[in-house]
């Protein structure tokens, strides 16, 4: 017994290292079993025909596929319509802002003018104002504008975001000043610089504000549900709220409608995944 | 010859820097256009409206002074909505993070499959919140739902009527709020866990540190910078919350008895739910902004004590 002690010592080592690893491995299943259960059991009701739903025990996967409760979730509430907006309204917002965006950090990272510090500065404090501060303001200004339950309303106060420009001046800061001197011998002027160098080498930095803002867009909810009156401007978010209330207990349709609007930006998550949490890892490390 | 060419030098640097001037303003116009109109303005007139009795669609609207102030401070729903706000930021940010910690430094350990995990746990975070709570309203259903099925059914526990009994409305709405933000954290800590240097790891292991006293002397003091971004980003989220006990609660209501009314849903119910009194609605919302500027800077304080730069 005593000479063994040694391999077995060698062994409770492994043993540890294996015991730690299956704990590890098993706590990590659990927590993920537990944050995927609700989208599992969201596509499984969404098939279900309504008397599965009023089981107990319920069941996980519905005996027959009912694909109807996705046409009768898309006709009971103008759906085409909420993604139509949505698309639309995250599209062009997305399109102006990364415009917008390229501009005022190049502008702050690359060239030197009057006041630059102070209107860096002056930018970097609206940070810390809430969104829900400007509300009521902003209703107010868009009620004076005649701009409520129009698109303008929906687009135009989000085309510029202020993370986005941090966002991309820390790109832009990156890139060597000698590429614009010789950018510069050659004949080049600043446009023509921005958009032929600046622009392609900071791809990664473009997508990733991109990526917010569609998100940002497409997830809005307070905003759009307070300038919008009628259905036919609501956005998907809007849509679903009035639709989860039409629907009443029907859940079987109701989990097809969370489905679907979840399922653009899930879509595009899967495509983009790398760049959107690097993108969010970035924004907290200095 | 050489003084002339100096001097010229920095008249035609001078005219270079006023020609740039005039571009930057022009590339920073569409941001000076947009916040100018939409920021700035609208904080400063923020204050302004909340100043006036501005009943959306009266003509006219007299100056009051404090009186809206003074009326959300005599309303028991406000003191109720702001109760229920800091119960929330503090039951729901606190173990978000705790548990979000864990699971980074799980996640950060040599395992295979570290990308399924981490997309398994910011699935949440970026999904669609008026969705996610129809969901939850789903799974917390009182007679058919899949959580009262593992409780009641299987474990025997008494049948709870999440939504209905005011004692459990804050704990659906904190349980999904752990649920929707745990992944964002996850994915800060594991960004700062992998951004502390080894050799601080290697040098503790030939001391023969190991376990716990690693992570109590290397990891947390280390990554006490992320912890305070997670935590002042997690409090300044918390506080805002409205879409879920919306959803949750249709119209606003706020749940049984007001029993989950937070401080943007009282905002909504003041200034959009029906009153339209769009002067008290701006005052709760600099009393939001207030709040969040002294906690910011109360925190800025603190992390001046507590964290520890590499």
């Amino acid at each position: 017994m005593k000479e063994r002690e040694p391999v077995k010592r060698g062994y409770s080592y492994k043993a540890q290292r294996r015991a730690y690893l299956f704990t590890t491995y098993f706590l990590l299943l659990v927590g993920a079993i537990v944050m995927l259960l609700p989208f599992l059991w969201m596509i499984s009701t969404s098939f279900k025909p309504l008397s599965q739903t009023l089981t107990m025990p319920p069941k996980l996967i519905p005996s027959i596929f009912r694909w109807q409760n996705y046409v009768e979730a898309w006709n009971t509430a103008p759906f085409g319509k909420y993604f139509f907006n949505s698309f639309f309204i995250a599209i062009v917002e997305t399109i102006c802002e990364v415009i917008a965006t390229i501009f005022a950090a190049y502008a702050f990272a690359k060239m030197d003018f009057f006041g630059k510090n102070v209107i860096f500065v002056a930018f970097l404090g609206t940070m810390m104002i809430p969104g829900e501060m400007l509300l009521v303001p902003n209703y107010i200004t868009l009620t004076s504008f005649h701009w409520i339950d129009t698109y303008y309303a929906l687009i135009v106060p989000f085309i510029v975001s202020v993370f986005g420009i941090f966002l991309l001046r820390q790109f832009f800061l990156s890139i060597p000043d000698e590429l614009w001197d010789a950018a510069r011998i050659d004949g080049s002027g600043r446009l023509g610089f921005l958009w032929r160098i600046i622009v392609p080498i900071s791809r990664p930095g473009i997508t990733a504000v991109a990526l917010f803002k569609f998100i940002g867009s497409w997830n809005a909810f307070m905003w759009v549900l307070i300038v919008t009156n009628t259905p036919t401007m609501r956005t998907v978010p809007v849509g679903l709220s009035y639709f989860r209330t039409a629907a009443g207990t029907y859940f079987n349709q109701l989990m097809a409608a969370a489905t679907m609007g979840m399922l653009p930006i899930l879509i595009l998550f899967f495509f983009a995944q790398k760049q959107f949490i690097q993108g969010i890892a970035r924004s907290g490390i200095k | 010859m050489k003084r002339s060419f100096a001097i010229g030098m920095r008249r035609y640097r001078r005219g270079r820097f006023w020609r740039d001037t005039a571009q930057a303003y022009l590339y920073l116009l569409p941001a000076f256009v947009i916040l100018g109109t939409f920021t700035f303005y609208p904080f400063i007139n923020s204050f302004f409206v909340s100043f006036h009795s501005w009943l959306s669609f009266a003509p006219v609207k007299p100056f009051v002074g404090f009186a809206n102030y003074v009326k959300i401070f005599q309303d028991d729903l406000f003191w109720l909505s702001l109760w229920h706000t800091v119960y929330y930021v503090l039951a729901s940010v606190i173990p978000t993070m705790a548990l979000a910690l864990f699971i980074a430094v799980l996640l950060n350990s040599k395992i295979r499959g570290r990308s399924f995990f981490r997309t398994a746990f910011f699935l949440p975070y970026i999904t669609n919140t008026v969705a996610a709570a129809m969901v939850f309203l789903w799974i917390f259903n009182r007679d058919y739902g899949l959580l009262n099925y593992f409780l009641h059914h299987l474990l025997g526990l008494n049948l709870i009527d999440w939504f209905n009994n005011p004692h459990y409305t804050m704990p659906v709405v904190i349980l999904m709020g752990i649920w929707k933000f745990i992944g964002f954290d996850i994915v800060l800590f594991l960004a700062g866990l992998q951004n502390i240097d080894q050799q601080y790891y290697e040098a503790a292991e030939v001391d023969g540190a190991t376990g716990w006293y690693r992570f109590r002397h290397i990891t947390l003091p280390l990554l006490s910078p992320t912890t305070f971004f997670v935590f002042i980003i997690s409090l300044i989220g918390a506080f805002k919350i409205f879409q879920q006990v919306y959803v949750l609660w249709p119209g606003g209501a706020g749940g049984p008895l007001n029993s989950a009314m937070t401080l943007m849903v009282y905002f909504y119910h003041v200034g959009f739910g029906g009153a339209w009194h769009l002067g008290q609605a701006a005052a709760v919302a600099n009393i939001l902004f207030v709040l969040i500027f002294i906690i910011t800077m109360i925190q800025m304080q603190l992390s001046k004590r507590w964290v520890f730069y590499q």
